[in-house]
């Protein structure tokens, strides 16, 4: 095997150029070495100036996803030598806007988290002293696969729905939205369904399944949408029925 | 003095600089995965155009013998064979990536455990050939 592999990074330098542009560059193809240390590599032996995020370097973090090869990866998951013989093109991730070579600009995506309401919304909250809201293990492993996420976006760069229409909530924040409605602790399931029933919700969703197909975690978020519109047809369609009282 | 650790993170929402790329009308050609569900998606203009032959039929045989008589004759003009030779494909395609993707949608639970995905794809396709076998049945008892 080859002791070296090249690394195509883009590179975005907004004060001197309109757009990205690639650099190569060579760094050693270590067995345990995944993109990332690649990109480390770079940093610190040869070009200080390459921008991109990264923090955990175990898959917790989320915060190094970008495109490897054209496909959106954690970086820190994503072996050199299974690039081999190389090259390994990297990209910042798709569907979000360029700040600096490998960096994006996530606002877009916090300020729809926050939206979704991601916490345990109580009709009335319990005081301290009666302790804490117990759950069983079956009540836990209704919405634990959803609570995996990390927020790593990848989700969202594979996501055509989300490129062509950035109005759409997105693959994560509705999983997460899904995370606490199944959350036997959690009240707040009508509140999160108004926001997620318009058509920028659910609906927008026509169910491409990249989104599950690339998360690191296996949170799954196209089966979390498609269980979504289950429950709120079936929603609609009580409350349509039912004369009121009755629900 | 700075801002209060209490208080919610502020984003700044402007930025002279970023690049924003272009979605080409081409993006779905780029990924096996995206040319899959476009033309899954196409696959609806078909399914509908199965709906309409049907109707046509429908009606052609409430007309009578004559009307039926035209049908078939129309119907066996090779572009309408084509057309829905082409159509069997995709309506086919359709079911098959419908009936893979179903176990994401249906999150069966028995006995405290969730059912196994081929479990829940295996009994879709079981559906289809039962029904189809019915129907099967139906038409060439009938023609006998």
């Amino acid at each position: 095997m080859d002791d070296y592999i090249t690394m195509q990074v883009a590179r975005y330098r907004p004060e001197d150029e309109d757009e990205p542009t690639f650099e190569e560059y060579e760094v050693p193809c270590h067995k345990e070495w995944v993109v990332l240390d690649g990109l480390n590599y770079i940093k610190d032996q040869l070009d200080g100036t390459l921008s991109f995020r990264w923090s955990c370097r175990m898959g917790i973090c989320g915060s190094c996803g970008m495109t490897v090869n054209g496909e959106p990866k954690l970086t820190c998951a994503a072996f050199l030598t299974d690039y081999a013989p190389g090259p390994v093109r990297l990209e910042p991730m798709e569907n979000f806007p360029v700040v600096r070579d490998l960096v994006v600009e996530m606002t877009d995506f916090m300020e729809k988290l926050t939206t979704i309401k991601p916490w345990i919304v109580r009709d009335e909250e319990r005081p301290l002293a009666e302790g804490e809201y117990r759950q069983t293990p079956e009540e836990l492993s209704k919405y634990k696969q959803y609570s995996m996420c990390i927020n790593c976006m990848l989700c969202y760069a594979a996501c055509p729905v989300y490129g062509l229409d950035p109005e759409f909530l997105g693959p994560a924040a509705i999983a997460l939205a899904q995370r606490y409605n199944l959350d036997s602790r959690d009240q707040g399931s009508a509140e999160r369904l108004d926001l997620l029933s318009l058509h920028e919700g659910i609906w927008a969703c026509t169910f491409v399944g990249e989104c599950t197909k690339v998360c690191p975690k296996d949170v799954d978020p196209a089966g979390a949408i498609q269980r979504y519109k289950l429950d709120a047809a079936l929603t609609s369609l009580k409350d349509f029925l039912l004369p009121w009282g009755a629900r | 003095m700075g801002r209060q650790v209490s208080e919610p993170p502020t984003y700044t929402p402007f930025h002279p600089r970023w690049y924003r790329p272009r979605i080409s009308a081409w993006w779905w050609l780029k990924r096996r995965s995206s040319l899959a569900f476009i033309l899954r998606e196409v696959s609806s203009i078909f399914v509908g155009w199965f709906v309409v032959f049907f109707l046509l039929l429908v009606a052609a045989v409430g007309g009578g013998e004559v009307a039926y008589q035209e049908f078939m004759r129309w119907a066996a003009i090779p572009g309408i064979v084509l057309l829905n030779l082409i159509s069997l494909f995709f309506v086919v395609f359709h079911a098959v990536t419908w009936f893979n993707l179903a176990p994401q949608a249906m999150a069966v639970h028995m006995r405290g455990k969730r059912v196994p995905g081929k479990l829940i794809a295996a009994s879709n396709y079981g559906a289809w050939v039962v029904t189809s076998l019915l129907v099967a049945w139906i038409i060439l008892a009938g023609s006998r």
